[in-house]
């Protein structure tokens, strides 16, 4: 089973975690003044790279803690460094 | 002793010419389709361009479940008329593709699931489509092998029933459209990988490829899970999210289970090769994946599922699994028509279910591409739709996998 590094608990089996989807989309500041079409990219819209993703993962069966990681989406292994 | 000879080609295998009327990008069940409907419709300067061999993708790897049993007026439009084209195909193509309609069950496990089960049955009814609604002991005299007992995890409490729904030999399908479109003269071009777009404006000129540049009136892009790499290239967003989708075959049984059984509840679908094997699918993987391969533990725990309501299937083994990259949208609808660029057409976000709809999509999506007009049963499906707000939610339809 593929192991992914929890910051905090060291790598564990990737049944432990629940995956969260692309990192780094931060709810909007003032979301009543966006458009339509803004509104749509905040709620719909996620980037689909063929490699290196930034990801939002969350060790549900584990510590419970949400985290960031970068993993390749083509091998789909966890790249080293990523910022916790 | 003399050497047989080899078989005919069922297709050439030519060279790029510099310029086409219309470019498929995409050689799978959807390019393929595409390309003999716009045929059909005397468009003939066409090339599909596949970056591996033809039909190799998802096209090779989906289980081959057709239906049209979906909730909403639109969706059961297209699949509808899918579906009736199916009924007519092996006459169309003039090729034997094991059209068999032998019904899907899906099965209903608590009671919420009864009530959408029930509200999806009358839906089907006033749009035409053939839908039951049985109970557990109908469903038994159907299927039965499927543990109708009150004492499992997940009892069956009931099913919807549409006869009409079937399997059909899915490389046979891809291999009788693309017979027929290179008949009729369309250049089928295999390890021809599209990398970029020459672009003017809002208009396409052409695709640059692993081949060389090739010009276009119009391209249509049918390249599933990886559209987003494509369109990456163009600059055009999508909400499409590419997953690993996993399926595996039993050994060889005899004949055991008669239909179509589906359940969204305990995520398993199952039926039953021509030849014999059990044909079983799951659910996606979570995580975004272009690898064609997913978890084993998916595989285990569709197992468990599948074992429990097919108390049968605990005496078979698993030969092999395998997995494609399917493009899900976030209301399990597709994604279809026009894009910024005013040439280029889109044909994407079928997620786990793009088989069942190979020819409805194939005929209405060249009438698109022929006449420059949308074709209504592919209008609800823009791309607009999620600034709109117009989704076809379709995920109770769609489940585990369509």
């Amino acid at each position: 089973m593929q192991l992914i590094p929890c910051p905090w608990c060291g790598p564990r089996e990737e049944s432990e975690f629940h995956y969260g989807g692309q990192a780094d989309v931060a709810y909007p500041d003032d979301p009543a003044a966006l458009t339509d079409e803004q509104w749509a990219q905040f709620v719909f819209f996620r980037d689909n790279p063929k490699g290196p993703f930034a990801e939002r993962w969350f060790h549900s069966a584990g510590c419970r803690t949400w985290f960031r990681a970068v993993r390749d989406t083509r091998t789909y292994a966890f790249l080293p460094g990523s910022p916790a | 002793m003399s050497t047989p000879e080899h078989p005919d080609a069922l297709w050439r295998n030519p060279e790029p010419k510099k310029n086409y009327d219309v470019v498929i990008v995409g050689g799978g069940g959807h390019g393929l389709a595409t390309a003999h409907y716009l045929a059909k419709q005397g468009v003939t300067n066409v090339a599909v361009l596949e970056r591996g061999w033809l039909a190799g993708g998802n096209m090779a790897r989906n289980t081959t479940l057709i239906r049209s049993n979906y909730l909403w007026d639109e969706s059961a439009a297209i699949y509808e008329h899918a579906l009736k084209l199916w009924e007519g195909l092996e006459a169309d193509l003039d090729y034997p593709i094991l059209f068999s309609q032998r019904g899907v069950l899906n099965l209903a496990h608590s009671e919420q699931e009864v009530r959408d089960s029930v509200r999806r049955v009358e839906a089907n009814r006033l749009n035409g489509i053939d839908a039951e609604w049985l109970r557990p002991d109908e469903v038994a005299k159907i299927c039965p092998i499927v543990n109708v007992s009150g004492d499992i995890r997940y009892p069956v409490h009931g099913a919807t029933y549409q006869p009409r729904a079937g399997i059909a030999k899915h490389d046979y399908v891809a291999w009788g459209f693309a017979r027929r479109a290179d008949a009729a003269g369309i250049d089928l071009i295999q390890d021809c990988e599209v990398t970029d777009f020459v672009v003017d404006g809002d208009r396409v000129l052409g695709v640059r490829t692993s081949r060389g540049d090739i010009g276009a009136g119009t391209v249509a892009l049918c390249a599933a899970g990886h559209t987003s790499v494509l369109l990456d290239r163009l600059g055009v967003r999508t909400p499409l999210q590419s997953h690993p989708l996993q399926a595996l075959v039993s050994e060889l049984l005899e004949p055991v289970h008669p239909t179509i059984v589906m359940s969204n509840k305990v995520h398993v679908y199952v039926s039953q090769a021509h030849k014999g094997e059990l044909v079983m699918g799951a659910g996606i993987d979570s995580y975004n994946g272009y690898g064609q391969r997913g978890a084993f533990r998916v595989i285990e725990r569709q197992m468990a599922a599948a074992v429990e309501l097919f108390p049968v299937f605990a005496r078979a083994h698993l030969l092999r699994s395998w997995a494609g990259i399917v493009d899900v949208t976030p209301d399990a609808s597709p994604i279809v028509g026009r894009t910024p660029y005013e040439n280029v057409l889109l044909n994407c976000g079928w997620g786990t279910g793009g088989f069942k709809v190979t020819p409805g999509l194939g005929q209405a999506f060249a009438d698109t591409i022929a006449t420059g007009r949308v074709h209504p049963l592919l209008a609800p499906f823009s791309l607009d739709r999620f600034v709109t707000g117009a989704l076809v939610d379709e995920h109770g339809a769609a489940g585990v996998a369509h």
